[in-house]
């Protein structure tokens, strides 16, 4: 396994105070806490980080990992020395006793030994029944026609079990979930017992899949309306025109009034997302220009200068 | 490898959930669930807490505070806030993100 730099994880040096580590921890817990941060490697980050912090705060872990640490860098290939904690003891009520799991196989070398149980999940235990299974939680990504015809996603859980000698070891199932139609962003779908097996005869926990967009190249989804930017030609908008233009659920004709400006919405009441109340559909008028680079454009664009009296800057005063 | 199509629940507008459920599905107290309705994080319709009913989007909405709070030490309040901002931030987000790539 990889040696781990908590030191450089929790960015302090190594002569850093106990409140130095702990105000650096709390900065970065903030900007990397999965439900705030929306960078893609945030919920793996912040377990490196919670797993630093559960290190150097401790003075006694902090202790024994500086002793083993100061001729290795991050990343090298480690294996602990056979005494390399003698001398020292840890007193089992400092340890957090937070889900083995959820440390890495570097922390589980060295200080796993010194787990005391107990599934409470997160760290920093909470109120929990004592026998129910812990609840899992995924995201699933779908595109906006999924939401609108509903679908069937295939997902791959990887869920930590004990095994018969204690070891955590990592399960992988695969399920076949069915996506309703008429589902928004963000939305959860909760499978009953689908998360880990009770304790003791209790009931399994749940699983719940959040539900996000693969974002679309040209519709924009806000909760249940969809948006669209609708490029119109200059005639089109001054002249009003039919003009298609596609939604989710097919092309359709719409109708320009004259005299649109850019900006203008056009809402389609009842084509946005199927749902008990459906969402709208709204068309983003904006004017497109032909470029002025042919003769013919060029010519065309002149005349227009000079036939038709226009100061667009008249309400700037100027 | 499992062939069968599970469906679920979806947890939308629609579906309700009472104080009890959410307190369970949450692993809490149903006391501080309670404190999540006095703050306003929680909107539930009816007039007593036996009566409560919970929207479909009210769990995630609960879990979020149950993390803000476990992970970041944030109180309540703060909690509250914090998602009123974040939930502003997600539809800024998403209009910056159309406005950006158009043209």
């Amino acid at each position: 396994m990889e040696y781990k730099d908590y030191y450089k994880i929790i960015e302090p040096d190594k002569n850093a105070t106990q409140d130095e580590i702990k105000r650096a921890y709390r900065k970065l817990a903030r900007k990397y806490h999965p439900d705030v941060s929306k960078e893609k490697d945030a919920e793996a980050k912040f377990k490196e980080l919670g797993e630093a912090n559960d290190v150097l705060k401790d003075t006694e872990k902090r202790a024994a990992y500086d002793q083993l640490g100061s001729n290795w860098q991050a990343g090298q290939d480690f294996k602990p020395p056979p005494d390399w904690d003698a001398g020292f003891e840890f007193s089992g009520e400092n340890y957090s006793g937070g889900d083995s799991a959820a440390f890495s196989d570097f922390f589980e070398s060295l200080f796993g030994q010194q787990e005391r149980g107990g599934f409470t999940g997160r760290q920093g235990g909470r109120t929990q029944y004592q026998n129910k299974g812990e609840d899992h939680h995924a995201k699933v990504l779908i595109d906006l026609d999924d939401a609108f015809q509903g679908t069937t996603r295939s997902i791959t859980l990887r869920s930590p079990k004990i095994d018969a000698q204690g070891h955590v070891t990592t399960h992988e199932r695969t399920l076949n979930i069915k996506i309703p139609r008429g589902v928004k962003q963000g939305q959860q779908i909760r499978l009953a017992g689908q998360g880990s097996p009770g304790i003791g005869g209790g009931a399994a926990g749940d699983l719940y899949l959040e539900i996000e967009f693969n974002p679309h190249s040209f519709y924009r989804v806000e909760g249940h309306d969809i948006y669209l930017e609708l490029p119109l030609a200059p005639w089109e908008a001054a002249l009003g025109a039919s003009v298609k233009v596609p939604t989710p659920g097919g092309v359709i004709d719409l109708k320009i009034p004259a005299d649109s400006v850019s900006g203008r919405k056009l809402r389609l009441k009842g084509r946005g997302i199927p749902a008990k109340s459906p969402g709208d559909f709204y068309a983003i008028l904006r004017i497109s220009l032909p470029s002025g680079n042919t003769e013919q454009a060029k010519n065309l664009y002149q005349k227009m200068q000079q036939e038709l009296a226009f100061n667009p800057r008249a309400s700037l005063g100027v | 490898m499992n062939k069968d199509i599970l469906t679920g629940l979806l947890l939308d507008e629609d579906s309700s959930l009472t104080l009890s459920d959410l307190s369970h599905a949450c692993c809490v107290q149903t006391e501080w669930i309670i404190e999540l309705v006095d703050e306003g994080i929680l909107m539930p319709d009816g007039n007593e807490s036996s009566h409560w009913r919970f929207s479909g989007p009210s769990l995630h909405r609960a879990q979020t505070v149950l993390h803000l709070q476990q992970d970041l030490e944030i109180n309540i309040a703060g909690a509250a806030l914090a998602l009123e901002l974040m939930d502003e931030i997600e539809v800024l987000r998403t209009r910056l993100y159309v406005l950006e790539r158009s043209d």
